[in-house]
């Protein structure tokens, strides 16, 4: 008695399965197979300054941020878009007003946003 | 069935595994790639239980959005995290305890778990059998007209955050020129160039 | 399904919403320079909001698929809500304009707080409670953070946000226990529910009133009762001052209503299980408003303090959850709110040679140098003192009758002590201020609208004695249609 909608949805966890065992494989190979010698001159810095093993981490600039967050809103909006084009003959013109409305609220903001100069790198 | 069942329990130890890695990575990128891994398990919950449309859009907005706007402000930020952490262990006693409180009055009330006998009647919108109709289009017959005004005030909420981010964060520099391209192409030969008669040995 | 709702109820919400927008773009077109523009006509759109509820029918309304419900409680405390708004953006004009905040976004982040206060307000069902309460924090937050070049007022709006959020998170769990165990979140349905439930079983299940106390803590959190008050005096201290203004008024006036119409109306039955919570956070809140504001010197960390303590005393009066204690929190809060604007504007026009002063001792004499100054901030002292005949006395009065007459006799008397500990702080400001010899005057430049909200609240103050039956009847018209419904 599996719920059909779950059933649908096999093919993506034999899809996962392989995926992850194919990672794991790879990863798992290079480690036990690969030979590692490290030396001192190998994991000290390299001539030019740089390290060899460093973190990835590195300082972004506040403005990558922004867009970000901007962006985000944005992708909620579209998010509440896939219902609405599913069921919008169903829904009738309240549902279809009821869109608009909500889409003309964040057009408002995208003018705010464009007049502000957020949307400009410069 | 069985599978069904094999599938829930691998997505939940995943799931707590890498909420435990979240708090418990050194690194704090790290943490991050370990919350998108929840993220990912999370939604295969939704999908077990039926809730398809919720599962894709934690996949769209958290993994895809969140956890990136996660890993900005992370790398924004020049802390070290190594430090601010050397003395959160001192907490765990307190944390244990606390969550174990939590635990205890979650399994009392589920203990003495009544449901009111007329469930179904005094639901506002009831969820439809997933065989008659699907998930995201079920949501879409409720959101836009019976829940119109939640729907409406979220967009409000959505202006409100643009506002913020960008009172709280945007910054006109000065000195910087920019292009205008209307009134770069549309100025003419006249008002930008003159040619002056130079005498000689008289420099202009 | 598909026909249009009846908007006539929810027209003050819908009317301030379409004028926050317009106001938005008006003042990106226009610039920073208008900013004083758009401060008068966000006064204006208020002002025309409350108008809208006051012209509303008075009979309770329910419309947006029972999402939204009107009845002259919400009209009530509406307009008290717009009225401390509004209030607060007059006394914030001149401030923003000298502190370098002048920016079109600040009266438009009122408006928009504003309406969701007014959402919170008129909420009818647990998902309406919580998506206005977060369209006022989310915009709250931003005002804490406004000066964003301050370390303080960023670490307020910080603080602001991750306490909110700790809170938005309590109020949801204990919001989806109740909606668990009781198969809705709707106002209306929860308390048919919970009448026959109680009758049929005798007793109600573990699971909702631990919801319940979940959402109550919530909701502490808005209100900052104790035990949920320790980031009310950094982020009041933080925040700018007529930020700090609204703060102490406009949230606090929508957050009590919330509470009061979800104790009410759905968990109405449950008294005697909220009882007690409400009963420990009055009683703790009034005690600690009142120790803890003994040892301060800044003025704005005092009034943090005090507004922790007048929860507490209007607490009492919902504790009690009877009509006439509804009736004491809604006189309550609107006494209130005009002795609170009035001290803030006084506080705003604490400036040595432009800059802003904060501390106790800065109004040392100002008898001698702003007399009228002085005697306003004296009639507020004590009216928050609740020394007769000023308001404050009365509004104390009403919530400790309620609890008389609920048999609450130890809140009762708790209270009182409390007020009488209170009293002491409200009186050494007075004492600072007629006793002490004056260091460095301040400022005499006030501004015209600063001058009036301060000349017209300290009348109301004083005055109120006189005329107090419009107030009155309002308040009991209003605490009466919460129990009709």
């Amino acid at each position: 008695m599996a719920n059909p909608l779950v059933v649908e949805y096999l093919p993506i966890l034999i899809f996962l399965g392989i995926a992850v065992v194919i990672a794991g494989a790879a990863v798992g190979a290079s480690f036990l197979v690969a030979s590692q010698k490290p030396d001192s001159e190998k994991v000290s810095a390299y001539e030019c300054g740089f390290e060899p093993f460093d973190d990835a981490r590195s300082k972004f600039d506040v403005r990558f941020y922004l867009v970000a967050i901007l962006f985000i809103i944005f992708d909620l909006e579209v998010a509440f878009l896939f219902p609405w084009a599913i069921s919008l003959g169903d829904i009738g013109l309240f549902g279809f007003w009821s869109m608009v409305v909500f889409l003309g609220v964040l057009t408002i903001g995208f003018i705010y946003e464009w007049k502000k100069g957020a949307l400009e790198w410069e | 069935m069985i599978v069904q069942s094999l599938a829930f329990y691998l997505f939940a130890a995943i799931l707590v595994a890498s909420a435990v890695m979240v708090i418990a990575a050194r690194n704090p990128v790290h943490s991050v790639l370990f919350l998108i891994l929840a993220f990912f398990n999370a939604a295969g919950l939704f999908v077990l239980i039926g809730a398809e449309f919720v599962a894709m859009i934690l996949v769209i907005v958290y993994v895809g959005a969140v956890a990136v706007l996660f890993l900005f402000v992370v790398m924004m930020l020049d802390i070290n995290f190594r430090e601010l952490r050397s003395g959160a262990l001192q907490y765990l006693p307190v944390g244990i305890t606390v969550g174990l409180v939590l635990l205890v009055e979650l399994a009392l009330v589920l203990g003495t778990w009544v449901i009111v006998p007329d469930l179904a009647a005094v639901s506002g919108a009831p969820t439809p059998a997933p065989d008659q109709i699907n998930n995201t289009h079920a949501l879409g017959l409720l959101i836009y007209t019976h829940y119109a005004y939640l729907f409406q005030a979220a967009g409000l909420i959505l202006l409100i955050a643009m506002i913020g981010a960008i009172v709280l964060t945007l910054r006109s520099r000065e000195g910087v020129r920019r292009q205008n391209i209307s009134a770069q192409v549309s100025r003419r030969r006249d008002q930008v160039v003159a040619i002056r008669k130079v005498p000689t040995r008289g420099g202009v | 399904m598909t026909e249009f709702p009846v908007l006539t109820p929810a027209l003050p919400e819908i009317f301030m919403a379409l004028s926050a927008i317009t106001l938005l773009m008006l003042g990106v077109f226009r610039g920073d320079g208008d900013t004083r523009l758009i401060s008068y006509l966000t006064v204006g759109v208020e002002v025309v909001a409350a108008v809208l509820v006051l012209t509303g029918s008075g009979v309770r309304e329910v419309t947006f698929s029972n999402l939204f419900v009107m009845d002259s409680f919400g009209a009530f405390m509406k307009v008290l809500v717009l009225m401390g708004s509004a209030l607060s953006v007059l006394v914030s004009i001149n401030y923003i304009e000298r502190e370098q905040m002048k920016r079109i976004e600040f009266p438009v982040l009122m408006l928009l707080a504003t309406l969701g206060m007014m959402m919170m307000v008129s909420a009818n069902d647990l998902i309406s409670l919580y998506v206005g309460l977060e369209l006022q924090s989310l915009a709250l937050y931003v005002l804490a953070a406004f000066r964003r070049d301050h370390a303080k007022s960023s670490e307020a709006g910080l603080k602001y946000f991750v306490l909110g959020a700790l809170s938005s998170g309590m109020l949801l769990y204990g919001a989806s226990l109740v909606y668990g165990f009781a198969g809705t979140t709707n106002f209306s349905v929860l308390a048919d529910l919970f009448a026959g439930h109680g009758q049929q079983a005798g007793h109600t299940s573990i699971g909702l009133i631990a919801g319940l106390t979940f959402v109550a803590a919530g909701l502490a959190f808005k209100i900052s009762a104790v035990p949920f008050h320790m980031w009310t005096p950094d982020v009041y201290e933080g925040a700018p001052t007529p930020v700090t203004a609204f703060f102490a008024v406009a949230p606090k006036v929508a957050a009590i209503a919330l509470f009061v119409r979800l104790l009410i109306e759905p968990f109405g039955s449950m008294v005697d299980q909220w009882r007690q919570i409400i009963y420990f956070t009055a009683l703790a809140s009034m005690v600690l408003g009142s120790f803890a504001a003994i040892g301060q010197t800044n003025i704005k960390r005092l009034m943090a303090y005090s507004s922790i303590g007048h929860i507490g005393f209007a607490l009492v009066g919902l504790a009690a959850g009877t009509e006439l204690g509804v009736r004491g929190v809604m006189f309550y809060m609107a006494i209130y709110i005009f002795m609170n604007i009035g001290t803030f504007g006084i506080i705003l026009c604490m400036r040595q040679n432009g800059r802003m002063v904060e501390e106790i001792t800065d109004l040392a004499g100002l008898s001698k140098t702003h007399p009228m100054l002085a005697l306003a901030m004296l009639i507020f002292m004590f009216s928050m003192a609740g020394i007769p005949p000023a308001a404050g006395f009365f509004a104390k009065l009403f919530v400790f009758q309620a609890a008389i007459q609920a048999h609450l006799y130890s809140l009762a008397i708790l209270g009182v002590l409390a007020s009488v500990v209170g009293a002491f702080y409200y009186l050494r400001i007075i004492k600072v201020m007629y006793f002490d010899e004056p260091v460095e005057p301040l400022d005499r430049n006030i501004s015209g609208e600063m001058t009036l909200v301060i000349a017209g609240t300290s009348l109301f103050t004083l005055l109120f004695f006189f005329f107090p039956s419009p107030l009155l009847n309002g308040a009991a018209a209003a605490a009466a249609s919460l129990f009709a419904g």
